[in-house]
């Protein structure tokens, strides 16, 4: 039994996963539960340690970025919020929404007023204590006429807010059931006075505080001691290096200089997995990469064309070779198992060349190519993923022409202007959001310019409806709806790959984002 | 006035000149880049609204030209403005990047220069000898290999393999001069394996042309060793286009090392410009086109200078 220790301490600290220690004690001649359940108990023993310092090499940072939240647009900004500043309201791993700075939340029975109670004793940075004025101007300043922030368009359903003492009321034009999703968007941190007077601060409820901000470069926190939430903030400090290139974010991981590092390469996962000392962590999200026709623009106007295309795709080949195996196959809906309230019954699209020809043949299409614009900027492999479409369309008699456009420029010149192009979505808490995002036919960012009136009429109802098995059943007629009727195809949702080194203890997958929803540095500790 | 004087003042006011005309492309360029500082900073988040307010807040409803004449002012004064992007002010952002992109070029010049000579005078002592093709096959094949596989490889073998060095050059304030010089020390091999072979080649082509005439014959019949002649006679008269050739390589070492930056995470001008780039921030994107450009031309008229001064016919015209 000292071997089984062993091999637990060994798990607690990182250095066994879970299958080479189920592996290792079965051959000790131990039942696959009873290990399992070992393992738990050893990894919980291990618990929390205070101390160290935890560093992560991150992709996705600008010297343009900045400390408002209201222009976090990149995974630095997003995770450094993560450390020094908190939301009204999260979402645990589970998809449940749990409180932050606010308490405890409570709608009227049509969700159309909501009314979130601050949690008391708080305080920021500065030492200023939190009220619920500072979460109302946090959310006027981020709904402003004149606000430039990135979660404006969640925003837009707000009709009124006020303060009730120590609660924040708000009250929407129509009902919405996942409001407190809503509030949890990233950008919401809730800043002093809103962060009316200066945005760019940094000063939050975190558990870490800023120390040093060179965007682009390098930035680090040291831990709040006068800190609310007990279970994170572990490590004294904790440091994002900047690292945009793939290959030196590795090494560096490798090389012990960063202790994790989000977006390993699909194609080089199995090697990063045999090296000592590293851990690939990966989860799946709701994140998606998809290809998405204008239906309101020929050729694509044309239904029939559309399902030609949906049959011709081979989403197998395309996660198997684009995702290397680390993504699932998607059904022609932004949605999949990882949304609550998902109809898993909804039948999986098939690759099939022949109703591809008979969906061509009928939509009378005069035979000139279509154009697929595409760039990796759209997602990592679109280009190749359009190659493939493109051949297995040509089975089918489809003639389609991939059209390469630079990555620069990609999302103002390509993306939502011309009828046909590669794109991804990351995904959003709810259904509903992202319905609303980009699927209703007045969304700002309705890529596919669907336009079905039964569809928003749906999504409005689904929406302020409270009956969760009901609701349930209005999204799995919308999923329908876009399925069959829709300018998506979806072939695939692109896991989060981190990886992670053994000085990491605590990780916990999170499918609402990568490193653990951007929280791996404020809840995990130093082993 | 000293002709020398008058030489010197009419390099520099043309050398002014290409600054500014160099600052109206960099202007010109931006301006046909397609999407605008908006849409590039909001990215696909950006919904109608909120790009019409990123717009108005960042002025760019103001004629082209007004805003550049108003940079260009801004500028003579020291004034380089604010980024559009995140609103730090752009000549303090500027200085610690270029202080650190200096002090990379510094240290790779410190090692590659001499180094680069010193082969070269080796490479001519023993010509055509197994030294000479040594020295030049290696360097040949350094520059060959595009920089950042030298660096990954270098990376791979003494930072993740050995961990003789870091394979982050994560330089930041407060390092002592020592830890600096151990963090950049992957950085400062590549760029010497980059710019070896060409001072190296140009300095060795450069005294073996001089080594054909006939002062060399009589230092060498006066009875100088071989090092001697090329160190003594050969090298002072071969200075002028090695200058220009040095000169060329450490311009460079500060203006064209973004993919070394990249490979290496190091904080320097390039990843800075490449990053305002891509975000349309024009005001940042001018000062590092104008810094690049003057450290470049600055650099040329360093070269030019030197060579007249080296030259006795040029020092004094007839």
């Amino acid at each position: 039994m000292d071997e089984l220790k062993y091999l637990g301490r060994k798990v607690a600290t990182g250095a066994l996963n879970r299958r080479d220690f189920m592996g290792r004690a079965s051959a000790l001649g131990l039942t696959a539960t009873a290990a399992s359940s070992m393992m738990a108990g050893a990894a919980k023993a291990a618990g929390p340690q205070r101390g160290g310092t935890l560093r992560a090499g991150v992709q996705g940072g600008e010297s343009t970025n900045s400390l408002d939240p209201a222009t976090f647009a990149s995974s630095v900004p997003y995770m450094l919020g993560r450390c020094w500043g908190d939301t009204l309201v999260g979402v645990d791993a589970g998809g449940n929404v749990v409180g932050r700075l606010a308490e405890s939340v409570e709608a009227s029975d049509d969700a159309t007023s909501w009314r979130f109670k601050m949690r008391q004793g708080v305080e920021f940075h500065n030492g200023k204590t939190v009220t619920a004025e500072d979460a109302l101007k946090t959310m006027q300043r981020h709904s402003g006429e004149d606000t430039k922030s990135g979660a404006l368009g969640i925003m837009r359903g707000i009709e009124s807010m006020s303060t009730d003492g120590d609660t924040l009321v708000v009250n929407l034009s129509s009902g919405n059931a996942d409001l407190p999703y809503l509030m949890a968007d990233y950008h919401l941190i809730i800043q002093p006075d809103g962060g009316m007077d200066n945005p760019a601060a940094g000063i939050g409820t975190g558990a870490y505080k800023v120390e040093v901000d060179e965007p682009g470069v390098r930035h680090s926190a040291v831990r709040n001691e006068n800190d609310w939430d007990p279970d994170r903030g572990y490590a004294d400090s904790v440091e994002i290096l900047v690292i945009n290139d793939a290959t030196a974010r590795t090494a560096a991981l490798q090389g012990g200089q960063v202790d994790m590092i989000n977006r390993v390469e699909p194609k080089i996962v199995d090697l990063v997995k045999r090296v000592p000392g590293v851990t690939i962590q990966n989860v799946a999200g709701r994140g998606h990469y998809v290809m998405i026709m204008h239906t309101n623009t020929g050729p694509f106007d044309n239904n029939d064309l559309r399902m030609s295309l949906k049959y011709a795709i081979d989403r197998q080949e395309m996660v198997d070779k684009i995702l290397r195996g680390y993504g699932t196959i998607g059904n022609d809906l932004p949605i999949n198992a990882s949304y609550p309230l998902f109809d898993a019954s909804i039948p999986q699209r098939e690759h099939d060349l022949d109703k591809a020809a008979f969906h061509y043949k009928k939509s009378g299409h005069d035979g000139s190519p279509i154009v697929l614009r595409t760039a990796d900027a759209a997602f990592p492999g679109a280009v190749d993923a359009s190659a493939l479409l493109q051949q297995s369309a040509a089975k089918a008699g489809i003639p389609l022409e991939v059209k390469r456009e630079p990555n620069d420029g990609y999302w103002s010149e390509v993306w939502n202007k011309q009828p046909f192009c590669c794109s991804y979505w990351g995904g959003r808490p709810t259904q509903d959001q992202m319905y609303s995002t980009a699927y209703l036919s007045s969304a700002d960012w309705n890529d596919t310019r669907f336009n079905n009136p039964a569809f928003d009429d749906r999504l409005v109802q689904a929406r302020a409806e409270l009956d969760l098995d009901k609701r349930k059943g209005m999204y799995s007629e919308m999923a329908y709806m876009l399925r069959d009727e829709g300018g998506l195809i979806c072939p695939m949702f692109n896991d989060f790959i981190d990886a992670r080194g053994d000085r990491v203890g605590g990780f916990e997958n999170d499918p609402n984002g990568e490193l653990m929803n951007g929280y791996a540095l404020a809840k995990c500790w130093v082993a | 006035m000293h002709p020398i004087l008058k030489l010197v003042a009419q390099r520099v006011a043309l050398s002014l000149l290409l600054l500014s005309a160099a600052s109206a492309l960099i202007f010109i360029g931006t301006n046909i880049l397609p999407g605008d500082v908006a849409q590039s900073i909001l990215g696909q988040s950006a919904t109608p609204e909120a790009l019409a307010n990123l717009r108005r807040v960042l002025g760019l409803n103001e004629p082209a030209i007004t805003r550049y004449f108003d940079w260009l002012f801004g500028a003579l004064q020291g004034d380089l403005g604010t980024a559009q992007t995140n609103g730090r002010d752009i000549a303090e952002s500027l200085s610690k990047r270029l202080t650190n992109t200096l002090f990379l070029a510094f240290w790779a010049a410190i090692v590659s220069v001499p180094l680069a000579i010193l082969l070269g005078l080796l490479a001519v002592r023993y010509k055509d000898r197994w030294p000479d093709k040594l020295i030049s096959g290696a360097t040949l094949a350094s520059i060959s290999i595009p920089e950042f596989l030298i660096g990954y490889v270098l990376m791979f073998y003494l930072g993740v393999q050995l961990r003789w060095f870091p394979s982050v050059a994560a330089i930041r304030d407060g390092m002592s001069l020592g830890d600096k010089l151990e963090v950049i020390a992957l950085p400062v091999m590549v760029l010497t394996l980059v710019v070896l072979a060409h001072m190296m080649r140009m300095t060795r082509a450069a005294i073996l042309n001089v080594m054909q005439s006939a002062y060399i014959e009589t230092a060498e019949l006066k009875g100088l060793s071989g090092l001697q002649i090329i160190w003594r006679h050969a090298f002072p008269n071969a200075i002028a286009p090695i200058v220009n050739v040095v000169m060329l390589n450490l311009a460079y070492l500060v203006v064209g090392v973004v993919v070394v930056e990249v490979v290496f995470i190091y904080p320097g001008m390039g990843q800075y410009l490449v990053d305002h780039v891509s975000k349309r921030d024009i005001p940042v994107v001018q000062a590092c086109g104008l810094i690049f450009a003057a450290v470049y031309i600055g650099l040329n008229l360093i070269a030019d200078l030197v060579s007249i001064l080296a030259n006795p016919r040029l020092r004094h015209p007839k």
